[in-house]
């Protein structure tokens, strides 16, 4: 047997829930990208043999432990996402950048209207679409991510 | 399958407090991720501490003492209001009040959920804090603890459009019900019938109703009342007197003896 290198993988986890609990000023938190998602979307794609729903659901449950939301909140809309990732990978790894930034501000879109339905039965108000603003900044913020994670992973040989 | 099993535990987390101590847990471990998230500003502080000049410290040391003279002095008086207000509580055989101990407790972290006012201190049941424990700062009353862990806690804020809490107004005692809006400066007042005795700038108390905060303590002011006659109640908006999400450092009111009812 030999190394896989998949610490990296809990390595780029654990980044990404610190990211989605770091502190910042009250009119930026509905901005924040959503690390998680965009996370699921890269490996998920990467490694669809190895990693799918079941990774997605368990880095859900956990950013839901972390950030104190509702348990099963992130959990469903990351195993959601997950599905939609599993179904399309094949066709995305084609796209050109432009088409990939749509592609995700469509799936970190569908996870946010996931987490939203949880939301609304909590009986928060939610203020028209402006839950949806993390899918544009996470759009934006994949072109510079994906690279970089490929990068990595592709120098460490994660398997 | 999975999905299916996530909607369950929304459901139920939603809908029952079952899963009350795994958020305990939870809240433990969370604590490392806030811990690290907020080391920046910590640094930031701790710089923005050492390098200051020794006037500004000499300064800031004889405007503290100065407070402290007032506040001395302030408390002394009280000490007197607070034996005659026993006595006579026991004059008139009423029940005997409760003694409370206050903790201070640091933010060391906020829900990154816009939609949730929630703060995490750093205190937890190691240190007597039990949900329900009420959380004030030096001007008002700020929330309450949702879970607590063994040395962290997670405090609902009373802006959370989720929270309500009773109250009345200091001038006549009128009594109401504060509810959270979602935004950080504002409560609403809930049911209060369009002929009631409110005007701008009451400040409004915690009546102690309920059972979960102590009477008394200051919540807000009340900034605007609209009365329409084709309503059943008023619209009145309060600005809650906590500063929520300045504070640095809490106090936790933990109140000895027996607990007085944990009620909705």
């Amino acid at each position: 047997m030999e190394a896989n290198n998949r610490w990296f993988i809990a390595v780029t986890v654990l980044m990404a829930l610190l990211l989605a609990v770091m502190p910042l000023p009250q009119n930026w938190l509905w901005f924040r990208p959503a690390f998680t998602a965009l996370l699921v979307i890269f490996w998920v794609s990467r490694m669809p043999q190895s990693l799918g729903v079941g990774f997605a659901w368990v880095v859900g449950l956990l950013e839901d432990l972390v950030t104190g939301a509702t348990l099963g909140t992130h959990a469903l809309a990351l195993a959601v996402l997950a599905y939609f990732s599993l179904l399309t990978y094949r066709r995305t790894r084609a796209f050109n950048p432009a088409q990939q930034l749509l592609w995700v501000f469509v799936l970190v879109g569908i996870n946010q209207v996931a987490g939203n339905w949880v939301h609304s039965l909590a009986g928060k108000p939610v203020p028209g679409l402006t839950f949806l603003w993390p899918a544009v900044t996470s759009a934006l913020l994949w072109p510079w991510m994906a690279p970089w994670l490929e990068l990595t992973a592709g120098r460490l040989q994660v398997r | 399958m999975l999905g299916l099993v996530a909607a369950a535990l929304i459901v139920i987390g939603l809908y029952t407090d079952w899963l009350q101590p795994l958020r305990e847990r939870a809240a433990d471990l969370a604590a490392p991720f806030y811990w690290i998230t907020g080391a920046p500003e910590r640094v930031g502080d701790w710089a923005g501490e050492q390098l200051r000049t020794r006037e500004e410290l000499l300064e800031e040391n004889s405007r503290l003492k100065r407070q402290i003279l007032l506040l001395e002095q302030r408390s002394q008086l009280l000490a007197a209001v607070k034996a005659e207000n026993t006595q006579l509580k026991e004059l008139m055989n009423s029940a005997e009040s409760v003694d409370e101990r206050v903790l201070v407790a640091q933010v060391i972290g906020v829900s990154p959920d816009p939609l949730q006012h929630v703060l995490m201190i750093d205190k937890g049941r190691d240190d007597g804090v039990q949900q329900g424990t009420p959380i004030m700062d030096a001007s008002g009353l700020l929330g309450q603890v949702i879970e607590a862990g063994d040395s962290v806690s997670r405090v609902l804020l009373i802006t959370d459009a989720s929270h309500a809490l009773p109250v009345q107004v200091l001038r006549n005692s009128v009594r109401a019900v504060a509810e959270g809006t979602g935004d950080l400066y504002r409560l609403k007042l809930r049911h209060l019938a369009n002929t009631s005795d409110i005007r701008e700038g009451d400040l409004l108390l915690s009546s102690g109703l309920g059972g979960r905060f102590p009477a008394g303590y200051p919540v807000g002011e009340v900034i605007s009342v609209k009365r329409d006659p084709g309503r059943a109640f008023a619209e009145v908006e309060v600005l809650p007197r906590g500063r929520m999400n300045r504070s640095r450092f809490v106090l936790a009111v933990i109140s000895e003896g027996e607990p007085s009812g944990g009620g909705e």
